[in-house]
């Protein structure tokens, strides 16, 4: 009698746990979409926002250029890893082409810049946020199947653990930054 | 903060959700056993009850009833009660309050709430709502207008994280809970002056009626004490909330300068929210009422607060930052 309820017991805990990981394992596949749908929200600015800045910045040129080019080439990318070297230079270049939209004060009265400005802010922090939020469920989901007891459900169900996220090198070094013109300088 | 403490945060709060519904029923069934006797529909004969207690069963069912119409409808009746109208992108200031909700959602890994906004000067805002896909993240004007993206994002991450334990489940029962506490002692005051003691309950013999006597006498403290029971509840259930809240913000954001920053802004604003009620003072990121939010230690004033002293909080979030740096950001902020 005992034993039986033994059995059974670590059968309910073995359905639990089994559960949870393919829970677990849903979601890291639903936040790497959420990072995609982010990036694709990004695609679909960018002409968008270079059409209506470059009047006003004929010096720039390069930058624009840059970034128009990363976008062509993040979107024909025949895999992942050149498709993510792709965005990264395409968030390398934003991030340098707000830095010089500083210098050109006709941009803050131009209420559309400011809406576009405003869109990119927000996708690009919800870039960082989603990347972060996908990490996090790496983290839980690869815990899980590391630590005792799970690791025997994992192990014999073919739980392979995800692979972190790595944003660009210079990417890791920089915290956020606040892309908004109206936030104060620190 | 990882996601298995939230998860515990969430049990925690279902256990004390059911347990503050128990309560709150307990003492409407008390306090409607009391206006049975003293309507004398029920007396008690020979140590035994008898007659049919109809007030007890309906005060009951008027607990049970506010509980499920609280639950379900609970934030509208809080929106309702501060004023709070739906937030449109109508400016470019709220788009982007707007989006920095959706921001912050994201991090959290939470369904979006819904936007409110109340229109007042003083910068404040709650999350209510009874689970994240049936919240709502309501922010003052005057929080819109005073902070930029950086403290917004510090405050709405508070807010996310308010929702992802379910803590606004448990504040908003309480809110709701408070307010009908409150009137129903009201009631039972007037019933039991206006109704008055005299008389001989039906029947019965000397002792019955000092026993009867006596539980009425009980029920009038019962219902003195209940709406400051009540009051101390809610500011007891909150408090601890506020400082975990502040450091899941700080996990969302990754970032203790945001909410900081926020933090040590409102601490220098004195106007009050003119909206803010006693009965749903406890939901706002910090106190809305003049004097309270001030940094009152000792006992009683960690009694009668819902929130533990700005300056206590601000003083956690620094210790994230090192204080050294932050003294020099602040001024550069200024």
């Amino acid at each position: 009698m005992v034993f039986l309820i033994v059995i059974v017991a670590i059968a309910v805990w073995g359905i639990f746990a089994y559960n949870r990981l393919v829970s677990l394992r849903n979601q890291v596949d639903n936040s790497w979409r959420q990072i995609d749908v982010q990036l694709k929200r990004r695609h679909d600015l960018i002409p968008n926002l270079v059409e209506a800045v470059k009047g006003y910045m004929q010096f720039e040129r390069d930058t624009l250029t840059q970034i128009v080019d990363a976008r062509a080439k993040a979107v024909s990318a025949p895999d992942q890893a050149s498709r993510m070297a792709a965005e990264n230079q395409i968030t390398t270049g934003l991030g340098k082409l707000m830095a010089v939209m500083e210098n050109y004060p006709q941009l803050k009265s131009d209420e559309n810049v400011l809406k576009l400005q405003e869109e990119l802010t927000t996708t690009e922090n919800q870039i960082a946020y989603a990347r972060q939020a996908y990490n996090d469920v790496v983290l839980d989901l690869n815990t899980r199947i590391q630590s005792f007891p799970s690791n025997l459900i994992a192990s014999n169900f073919g739980f392979k653990p995800a692979e972190y996220f790595k944003g660009a090198p210079e990417e890791q070094a920089v915290p956020k930054v606040d892309l908004s013109m109206t936030a104060p300088r620190a | 903060m990882a996601a298995s403490n939230f998860r515990r945060l969430e049990a925690t709060n279902r256990r004390e959700t059911v347990l503050l519904v128990l309560v709150f029923m307990l003492l409407f069934g008390a306090l409607g056993l009391g206006l049975d006797i003293a309507a004398r529909d029920v007396a008690i004969v020979n140590g035994q009850l008898v007659g049919f207690p109809v007030l007890t069963i309906a005060a009951l069912a008027f607990a049970g009833l506010q509980s499920t119409v609280s639950y379900f409808n609970g934030a509208s009746l809080v929106l309702l009660s501060v004023h709070a109208r739906e937030l449109n992108p109508d400016t470019p200031k709220h788009q982007m309050v707007l989006d920095v909700i959706n921001e912050m959602a994201t991090a959290a890994r939470m369904p979006v709430p819904k936007p409110y906004i109340i229109d007042d000067p003083s910068p404040n805002a709650f999350a209510t709502g009874r689970d994240p896909a049936h919240s709502v993240v309501c922010v003052t004007q005057g929080l819109v207008d005073q902070m930029d993206r950086e403290e917004l994002q510090g405050v709405i991450g508070h807010e996310m994280s308010h929702v992802a334990d379910y803590d606004i489940r448990t504040m908003m029962m309480i809110a709701v809970m408070v307010g009908g506490i409150a009137m129903l002692s009201d009631f039972v005051y007037r019933w039991m002056f206006w109704g008055g003691f005299g008389g001989r309950g039906r029947g019965g013999n000397n002792r019955d009626n000092q026993a009867a006597a006596l539980i009425m006498v009980a029920v009038i403290v019962l219902a003195a004490l209940a709406p400051i029971f009540s009051q101390l509840l809610a500011m007891a259930v909150s408090r601890q909330r506020e400082y975990l809240a502040d450091a899941s913000s700080v996990e969302f954001t990754r970032n203790p300068r945001a909410l900081l920053r926020a933090l040590e802004h409102i601490a220098k604003i004195e106007s009050p929210l003119k909206q803010g009620t006693a009965g749903t003072g406890h939901l706002f990121i910090v106190n809305p009422r003049e004097g309270l939010r001030d940094d009152g230690e000792g006992f009683f004033a960690n009694l009668f607060s819902t929130h533990p002293p700005l300056s206590k909080r601000i003083a956690r979030l620094q210790a994230l930052l090192g204080a050294p740096t932050l003294d020099a950001s602040a001024q550069a902020n200024t």
